[in-house]
């Protein structure tokens, strides 16, 4: 899984039958200091994530791996919500996560 | 599957409930000469891994591979922890300490 924060939300009204009611949020990849990459993906939420948090995601097939987005045309899951990082040296990361 | 050197730990109290009391370490991947290759990962342990550590994982769908029948959001699983690696005829040990009790 990779770390991410959530920077956004999508709207879509049109779209696959499928990924009707499923929340969709932007998340920019994030380095171990937590500063954005420029990397990022559309994201179905399955824990309620909102904007500013720091998440890790699941891509490819594996963010198929729950009931939300069994067999659904999805490539990016949401799976929890991070409330700590311990990193041996890397100074700082619990506080920019509770920032 | 591949090798990688866990580096940190993950708490997460809100996740997917298939997640619920499962280890979640922040790994570096390695080559198979051991030099970092890419960026860290968050990775489910199941095999009580610690930092400093040289484990290999799966990758993928695969990653769910160790938790059937639940359906388990993870792209990437540590299913052991290497002690050591020939690797063309190269062989590392995987800590420091264990390099010179071998000499």
């Amino acid at each position: 899984m990779t770390l991410g924060k959530v920077v956004g939300t999508v709207w879509a009204t049109r779209k696959d039958e499928q990924l009707i009611g499923m929340k969709l949020q932007i998340v920019q990849q994030v380095d171990l200091d937590l500063t954005l990459k420029d990397s990022f993906v559309v994201a179905v939420d399955s824990v309620g994530a909102g904007v500013g948090e720091i998440v890790l995601y699941a891509t490819g097939s594996s963010a198929r791996q729950t009931e939300l987005t069994r067999n659904k045309p999805v490539d990016a899951v949401i799976t929890a919500i991070v409330d700590k990082l311990d990193v041996p040296g890397t100074p700082a990361l619990t506080e920019a996560v509770e920032a | 599957m591949n090798l990688a050197r866990v580096i940190g730990n993950v708490w997460a109290t809100r996740k997917y409930p298939t997640l619920e009391g499962r280890r979640m370490l922040f790994a570096q991947p390695l080559t198979f000469a051991g030099a970092e290759a890419g960026a860290p990962l968050v990775m489910l342990d199941t095999v009580d891994a610690g930092i400093g550590d040289v484990v290999i994982y799966v990758s993928s769908t695969e990653a769910a591979v160790p938790f059937r029948p639940n359906l388990t959001p993870t792209d990437a699983t540590i299913v052991g922890i290497v002690e050591r690696v020939d690797h063309l005829g190269t062989t590392w040990r995987t800590t420091p300490e264990d390099d010179e009790a071998a000499g």
